[in-house]
């Protein structure tokens, strides 16, 4: 996990203690302005620019501005078509391809190996970071090879892939798998580390014991860990989906981009990159709203 | 059948539990092998079932050390706690627990935390009559859905303390309960522990840092003091409150032992 990640859950533990801990009078107002979540929405928030359809707008500001420039240099000519096409010819690649049927194909071969390898990962990387996390035995025998494991670059297993499952599904699969796996373990496994001792203490004084103890404190405290695991481990899924195109494949945004490049279309690059962006982009902000319930509702 | 193996189940709260404490020769200490501190040293006291003893202290004397061991949170390093004449070993159902930070599960509503207390022996309707029975003792009827984070410290301090009423506890260990909370509150709250009591009266261990609120609520206080030249506290004072509940906030004869007790406490001159 980056370290960026990572101060992130330790700051959250660390607000929802401080949150837990307020040791002022009982004055409601008070309370509520030392709570995190509000602090949160209120530094968020700045008249207008905090209200939804506004952000929206001036979210598609700069996006416009470049397809202006975009379509400028189209007119001006400063980069030739075969450098950078313009954004109707883009279009009309990503109209005949459609027309052809291949375009949907590429889409749905695609999203569906990101979406199969990610959930497989992130089930294993909950498992595993759970198992580690919780018990002290596995910890001791399991974490430093998984430590070593996390320390090959990821793209290294791509020769032992091809050669263990040839070039099929399941190389492809597995390889955005193993790029899921890791965001998602290492984010529950810390997590499940630093939940808040005073609250298992709590619980255990109260008789909570082993899998209640799990169900009751432990797993509750570490949910908006898990899906800020998640929104990591989709993006490194779609990181290794391309990877895993480029290298060997015949259909797939990927394959559209390396088969492209040798055509010399580049129109079609850009149709790849964009779809790339915008189903990326998709997925991202789906998760990102499941993400923001799940924070609401466990901290 | 299930009655019968647990008799408890058709009296779900136990209605006046109340068992005998007994420290016997206490000692605490924390820190590593070489760098070995001693927070608690000789700690012998007898406490009566249904009594009330306060302990004061000055802060890190060790008064949340000493509640813990008696809940069976921590082992202590000699001597050892006895409840109802059995030794305490390892966390406790006798005991409920009200920690001196409220430790309320952020993701349940107030209701749902104070039904963490209940015994694993009741029933779920008489639990929830339970519950509501005790958010309305504390105060929190209106605020039963709500969460933690969206009360203020006292709120959730009064439900901290309701969650240990839950367990209708032998022994009620209670650190700091009225700290975090407005005067006005405090004094309600000082109120209801009494009603609380006079109705159940179990053993009630509770942890203060305020003399008034130990004259007004004790039967015994129990002061800890640095022994002599050697590290740790032990039992520097224990003396008996004259009067019966409810005393008279204003009593001169709880003015004098107010004084003794400020100055053994290191503030003089009131
Ligand atoms: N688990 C622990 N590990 C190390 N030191 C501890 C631990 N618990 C308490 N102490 C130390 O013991 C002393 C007494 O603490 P405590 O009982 O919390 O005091 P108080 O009287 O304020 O409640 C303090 O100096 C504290 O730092
Ligand atoms: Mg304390």
């Amino acid at each position: 996990m980056s370290q960026e990640a990572r101060t992130a859950v330790g700051a959250r533990t660390a607000a929802s203690r401080t949150g837990q801990r307020g040791d002022a009078e009982d004055d409601t107002r008070s309370r509520s302005a030392r709570d995190p979540a509000r602090i949160r929405r209120t530094g968020a928030s700045s008249g207008a620019l905090s209200h939804g359809p506004v952000r929206l707008l001036l979210g598609l500001v700069v996006p416009l501005l470049i397809l202006g420039a975009w379509q400028a240099n189209a007119v001006l000519g400063v980069f030739s078509a075969v450098q950078l096409p313009s954004p109707g010819a883009v279009l009309a690649a990503g109209a005949e391809l459609a027309a052809r049927g291949e375009l949907w194909l590429h889409i749905v071969i695609s999203t569906q190996r990101v979406l199969i390898g990610f959930a497989i990962g992130s089930v294993l990387g909950l498992a595993v970071g759970a198992l580690l996390g919780l018990s002290r035995l596995a910890d001791a025998l399991l974490t430093p090879v998984v430590g070593a494991l996390r320390a090959v670059p990821s793209l290294a297993w791509v020769p032992l892939l091809i050669l263990w499952m040839k070039i099929g599904e399941d190389s492809k699969v597995t390889l955005i798998l193993i790029g899921a796996f890791f965001p998602v373990f290492t984010t529950v496994f810390l997590a499940l580390r630093h939940v808040d001792r005073d609250l298992v203490e709590a619980g255990r004084a109260f008789g909570l014991r082993g899998m209640q103890l799990l169900t009751t404190v432990q797993l509750p405290a570490v949910v908006p860990a898990v899906f800020s695991g998640l929104r990591l481990a989709l993006a490194q899924a779609w990181l290794f989906l391309v990877a895993a195109e480029l290298i060997a494949s015949s259909l797939g945004l990927g394959f559209l981009l390396i088969d492209s490049s040798n055509n010399g279309r580049t129109d079609r690059i850009f149709l790849a990159i964009i779809l790339l962006a915008v189903i990326g982009k998709a997925t991202d902000a789906l998760l990102g709203l499941a993400e923001r319930w799940a924070v609401r509702r466990w901290t | 059948m299930t009655a019968l193996l647990t008799p408890g189940s058709t009296h779900p709260h136990h209605d006046h539990r109340a068992f005998g404490i007994r420290f016997s020769r206490l000692g605490q200490s924390f820190g590593t092998a070489e760098k070995r501190r001693a927070v608690l040293r000789d700690v012998s006291l007898e406490v009566r079932p249904g009594e009330i003893l306060a302990i004061l202290g000055t802060s890190g004397c060790g008064k949340s050390t000493l509640l813990r061991t008696a809940a069976g949170l921590d082992a202590p390093d000699t001597g050892e706690v006895l409840i109802d004449g059995h030794p305490v070993r390892g966390i406790d159902e006798r005991c409920a627990v009200a920690f001196q930070e409220p430790r309320l599960l952020p993701w349940h509503t107030l209701r749902a935390n104070v039904a963490m207390g209940l015994p694993r022996s009741s029933s779920a309707s008489a639990g929830k009559a339970r519950v509501l029975e005790l958010l309305e003792l504390v105060g929190l009827t209106a605020f039963a859905k709500h969460r933690p984070r969206e009360v203020s410290g006292g709120m959730a301090q009064r439900t901290s303390l309701a969650r240990a009423l839950a367990r209708n506890p032998g022994v009620l260990l209670l650190d700091e309960p009225f700290g975090a909370l407005d005067a006005l509150t405090r004094i309600r709250m000082q109120d209801l522990l009494l009603d609380i009591h006079g109705v159940r009266p179990t053993t009630v261990l509770l942890v203060t840092h305020d003399v008034d609120e130990a004259l007004l609520l004790a039967d015994r206080i129990l002061v800890l003091g640095p022994g002599a030249g050697q590290t740790g506290s032990t039992i520097a004072e224990l003396l008996a409150v004259p009067g019966t509940r409810p005393r008279d906030r204003a009593s001169a004869d709880l003015a004098a032992l107010r004084s003794t007790l400020l100055s053994m406490l290191g503030v003089d001159g009131h």
